[in-house]
This record gives structure tokens, C-alpha cells and sequence, in this order.
């Protein structure tokens, strides 16, 4: 019986994970092939072996410097949203304060409103402050969606702090910002770990306001990708190399965050 | 309680100036497109709630709409379901948890222009291995021509994409569970579904909201994936609400209109999450009061 279910269990597993990869499998089979390869047959591994398409990348500055600013905006993002999370959310944890609840909720409204809305006031509000074309601009716009979940998750990781803590730091006589930076910040790690994960992910994948609000300087890698459709038909073949590097970041951050995910936390507010 | 502190506002505080900058200038920016009628940049008429009421009577805006909610119902009764079920089959610890807690994220991580495009690839039926088995096994499948096709695979592609996202936050939710709960399952010689039902579910109650909302708005305003996979088509079976507006807003250059329609958009999708908070919030209460009489 438990034998059973334990098979059901990991096939069910296993199902999926061949589901969740193989599409992967595929765009990472096809960046090793030339594009007449792709085109003229239907293979599961590259017959003509071919590291072209990522020399191709890494050579040609238009190609790389997409990921260099991708990256930039993405850490400003991290950086910002971390830095004016992490108090509101311990504001929201330890004390009420006129109008929190309502707060709380609304933050999480801002998420609500579709990129496509934004694009043209953005482009007025960049414009106007002369921030077009830079990584700042990207970065602020996509804080629109990473607060409000940054401070939601943070929250709740704060919350399943005692707050006993809190009082006997103070009674010992910290100060606020010494106590939230030496004791109070290594105890929650894990959820600034998954905070940053989260900002990283939505960062990282959008792509309708990176690209409105750049042109050159601070061209995201999702933008340099839409070259390799040209009148003479797809480039295939380095379009599969780029989407393959564009995981790479992200499977690096799942690494480090994945002892923080399998440790578990509850949301316990909401 | 928590104690009342007026001064914790200043804590907020930043978090409330980032927030305005970024999300509540634009949007006033947008109401104040909604009530005009932009000649050029100098001339402009107040028409009230002309264009809202324009918006309203457009019939391709109630067929997206219907189209978008569809889908996005779709989207919650395959996702959420399918997350939990990967979450309860993922091993707790060791190795193959790491593992098996990258591969599963590995799809959150991709730029969505890019899982559109691998999409396109994968459903090819010349070069793509999905497409190409589908025909192997005698299904004429194309997502280009048949709009049946063309949705299930936006379906499809959006299960791929963000079940994952799901199966992460119930899977943390589980974690946090104490073995005690579990102990006590045990000597009540609890059912496994049972276990399921009254421990694990509930205790999954916080991170499963925000699951749920999270779903809810982004495949409401799901654009860039079927935007890249099938533009829309053919003919409208994959436009969604988001690509309905930029195609309004950007390509017809209707800024009014356009902008009544976001303001409306927006006020559907906030209704539908109060809707889907408060709904799940009772549930929650429900639960915590039957379990008091147990």
C-alpha cells in the first residue's frame, strides 16, 4: 500500500518534470545547431555540432552588452526593493498604524494594473526626467511589481519572529537600526533570500517596459532578441543560443535560494 | 495585539513614495487621458465619460473580455490544482530535493519573449519536437491555423510556465508545518486525506492566496507569451485583453479610448481579486471555526 502510492508519487513526478523540461531540451538542442540543420531535419541531438552561435554571442557587443544591462536593472531593482521593503514590512509586522490593513492590500493593487497601461505615462515620466535609456528608469518601473510582493513575503517571514526578541533588544538598549541590522536581519535571511528571488524572477522576465523605456544604452537582452527576425526569415539558431544563456542567471539564483524555499514559510497574514 | 504605533508610518513611508512614484503618477497620468479627447499635444477637449461609455458598447471588447476571463479561470482550475499536486510529490530533503526545486523553478526564469519563442519552436510541426510527435501520432496539429490548437497551447504553455510558481509557494507552505501536526495525525490514525484536508490544506491556506491572486492577475494580463507564439491569431482566438488595448493604444493611436479601457481593466481585475481575497479568507475562517467545534 505505501510502497504503492510511494511509485504513483515519483511517477507523477517524474511526468512532470519531463514535461517541464523538455521544452527546454529542445531550445538548448537547437543553439548547438546551424540553422540549415534546423531547418532541413528533424533530429534529437545536433548532428553538426556547433558552438557558432554562442561564439557569435559572446563576440559581438550588441549581443552581450544586452545581458550586462539586463543584469544591471535587475540588481538595482533587488537593491531598491530590498532596502525600502524590509521596514515597511517590519512596520506592518510589529505595529498597527492608521490605515494598515488598507495599506497592506493596496500595495498588492498596484500589481493589478497591466504593463501595457503604464507604457506611455512611463514613457512621458522617463522622458521628462530625462532618465530614458537608463538602467534606473527600468529598474524603478519594475518596482511597480516587486515591493508589493517583496514587502508581502517579508511580512510573513517577520511574523513567525517572536516578538519578545524585539523588546528584549530594546530593553538591552539597541538602537532601532542597530537591532534590525545585527540581530533581527540574520534571522529573517531565508526571507530576504526568497524576497530577492522573486524580485530577480519578475525582473528578469519582463520585457514590454524594458524595452519601451531603452533604446540603446540600456538594452535588455529580451529586446536585443527580437533581431533575429529580419525579412530574411528567423535566425533560429542564435535566437535558441540567447534564450539558453538567458536561464543561466536564473538557475544560479534558484541554486542559492532553494535551502531558504525548502525550509518553508506560511504567509501566515493574508 | 500588535501595539498601536502612529509612528511606524515612517517606516511605510518609503516603501509609499516608491510606490506612488512608480505605479499611482502613471495612473493618474492615464485618468486624465480617459476624460479627454488629445487632438495634439496642445489641443485637448474634456469629454467626461465619453469614452468609458464608448469602451463599454464596443462589442470586440466584450468578446476579449469573455475570452480573457475563460482563459484565466482555465488557467487557475489546471494550475493550482497541479501545483499542490507537485508540491505533496516533491521529496523534503537531500539532493533530489535541490534538484528537483531547480528543474521545477527552471521555467519561472525564463524571459517571457523567450518562453514565446520556445514555444514557437517546440510546436513546429517541421522542427519542433512537440509538434512534430503530435503529427507523428496522426493529430493534425498546427497552433498557427487551428484557433482549438492555438488556445490549448497558450493554455498549455502558461501550465508549463507558471504552475511552477505554485508548486514553489505550496511547497514552502508545506515545509513550514510542524511534525508535531503530523504526529498527531498519526496516532488519530488519520487518512491520508484527512492529513490532507485538515492540516496541510489549511495550514497552505496564506501562501495558496497569494498563489491565487498572483495567477489571477498575471493571466489576466497575460501579453507577451501568446504575443510572440501566435500574435493573437488566427483570427482573434488568442487576443487577449492586454494585447486588445495595446493594439488599441498603440496601433490605432486612440490615447481616450485606450485609456478608459485601461482604467476599466483595471477595475475588473481589482474586483475579481477582492472577490477571490474575501472568498478565501471566509473559507479560511469557516475551516479554523469547524475545527474549534471538533
Amino acid at each position: 500500500m505505501h510502497e504503492d502510492r510511494f511509485h504513483k508519487r515519483t511517477i507523477f513526478l517524474v511526468a512532470y518534470l519531463l514535461f517541464a523540461i523538455l521544452p527546454i531540451y529542445w531550445m538548448v538542442n537547437m543553439s548547438f545547431k546551424t540553422n540549415d540543420e534546423i531547418l532541413a531535419s528533424f533530429s534529437l541531438l545536433p548532428q553538426q555540432f556547433t558552438w557558432a552561435n554562442y561564439a557569435k554571442i559572446f563576440t559581438d557587443e550588441s549581443w552581450y552588452s544586452g545581458y550586462i544591462n539586463s543584469l544591471v536593472y535587475v540588481a538595482i531593482n533587488m537593491v531598491v526593493t530590498l532596502v525600502v521593503a524590509l521596514p515597511a514590512a517590519y512596520a506592518f509586522s510589529r505595529y498597527s498604524f492608521l490605515g494598515d490593513k488598507h495599506l497592506f492590500f493596496w500595495l498588492l493593487t498596484n500589481r493589478m494594473t497591466p504593463p501595457a497601461v503604464f507604457l506611455l505615462p512611463f514613457f512621458q515620466l522617463y522622458t521628462t526626467l530625462g532618465l530614458m535609456d537608463t538602467h534606473l528608469a527600468v529598474a524603478m518601473a519594475h518596482l511597480v511589481f516587486s515591493v508589493p510582493l517583496a514587502v508581502w513575503i517579508l511580512e510573513g517571514f517577520m511574523s513567525g519572529i517572536p516578538r519578545e526578541i524585539d523588546e528584549t533588544a530594546y530593553i538591552d538598549g539597541y538602537s532601532f537600526p542597530r537591532f534590525f541590522l545585527t540581530i533581527f536581519l540574520p534571522l529573517i535571511k531565508a526571507g530576504v533570500g526568497v524576497a530577492a528571488f522573486f524580485c530577480f524572477m519578475f525582473s528578469w522576465v519582463e520585457l514590454l517596459l524594458a524595452r519601451t523605456l531603452t533604446s540603446v544604452n540600456a538594452k535588455p537582452i529580451v529586446a536585443t532578441m527580437t533581431r533575429t527576425v529580419s525579412a530574411s526569415g528567423m535566425d533560429w539558431a542564435t535566437l535558441a543560443a540567447a534564450g539558453t544563456l538567458t536561464i543561466v542567471p536564473g538557475a544560479i539564483v534558484i541554486w542559492f535560494v532553494r535551502h531558504y524555499i525548502a525550509k518553508g514559510f506560511a504567509m501566515g497574514r493574508v | 495585539m500588535k501595539p498601536v504605533n502612529q509612528k511606524a508610518w515612517w517606516l511605510v513611508l518609503p516603501v509609499f513614495l516608491c510606490v506612488a512614484f512608480s505605479a499611482v503618477l502613471p495612473l493618474m497620468t492615464v485618468v486624465n487621458y480617459s476624460v479627454q479627447d488629445i487632438i495634439s499635444p496642445e489641443r485637448r477637449v474634456f469629454v467626461g465619460t465619453e469614452w468609458f461609455a464608448a469602451v463599454m458598447r464596443d462589442p470586440e471588447l466584450h468578446e476579449a473580455l469573455l475570452r480573457q476571463i475563460v482563459y484565466s479561470l482555465s488557467v487557475l482550475a489546471v494550475e493550482i490544482p497541479l501545483g499542490i499536486a507537485l508540491a505533496l510529490s516533491m521529496p523534503a530533503t537531500g539532493w533530489k530535493s535541490s534538484l528537483v526545486l531547480v528543474l521545477v523553478a527552471l521555467s519561472l526564469l525564463i524571459p517571457w519573449n523567450v518562453v514565446g519563442t520556445i514555444w514557437q519552436i517546440y510546436g513546429r510541426a517541421d522542427i519542433g519536437l512537440l509538434g512534430a510527435t503530435l503529427q507523428k501520432l496522426g493529430i493534425d496539429y498546427s497552433y498557427t491555423g487551428n484557433a482549438t490548437h492555438a488556445w490549448l497551447t497558450v493554455l498549455v504553455m502558461d501550465v508549463w510556465h507558471w504552475t511552477p510558481l505554485v508548486a514553489l509557494l505550496a511547497f514552502a507552505g508545506l515545509r513550514s508545518i510542524p511534525d508535531a501536526y503530523y504526529q498527531a495525525a498519526r496516532i488519530d490514525g488519520a487518512s491520508k486525506f484527512a492529513v490532507f484536508r485538515y492540516i496541510q490544506l489549511p495550514k497552505m491556506r496564506g501562501v495558496l492566496m497569494i498563489a491565487v491572486l498572483l495567477r489571477f492577475m498575471d493571466s489576466f494580463m497575460i501579453y507577451t507569451e501568446p504575443f510572440v507564439l501566435t500574435g493573437g491569431g488566427p483570427g482573434n482566438a488568442t487576443t487577449f485583453l492586454s494585447q486588445f488595448l495595446t493594439q488599441k493604444a498603440v496601433g490605432q493611436f486612440d490615447l481616450g479610448p485606450a485609456a478608459a479601457f485601461s482604467l476599466i481593466y483595471f477595475l475588473i481585475i481589482l474586483l475579481m481579486c477582492f472577490i477571490l481575497y474575501n472568498w478565501m479568507q471566509r473559507v479560511g475562517t469557516a475551516d479554523a471555526e469547524g475545527q474549534g467545534h471538533a
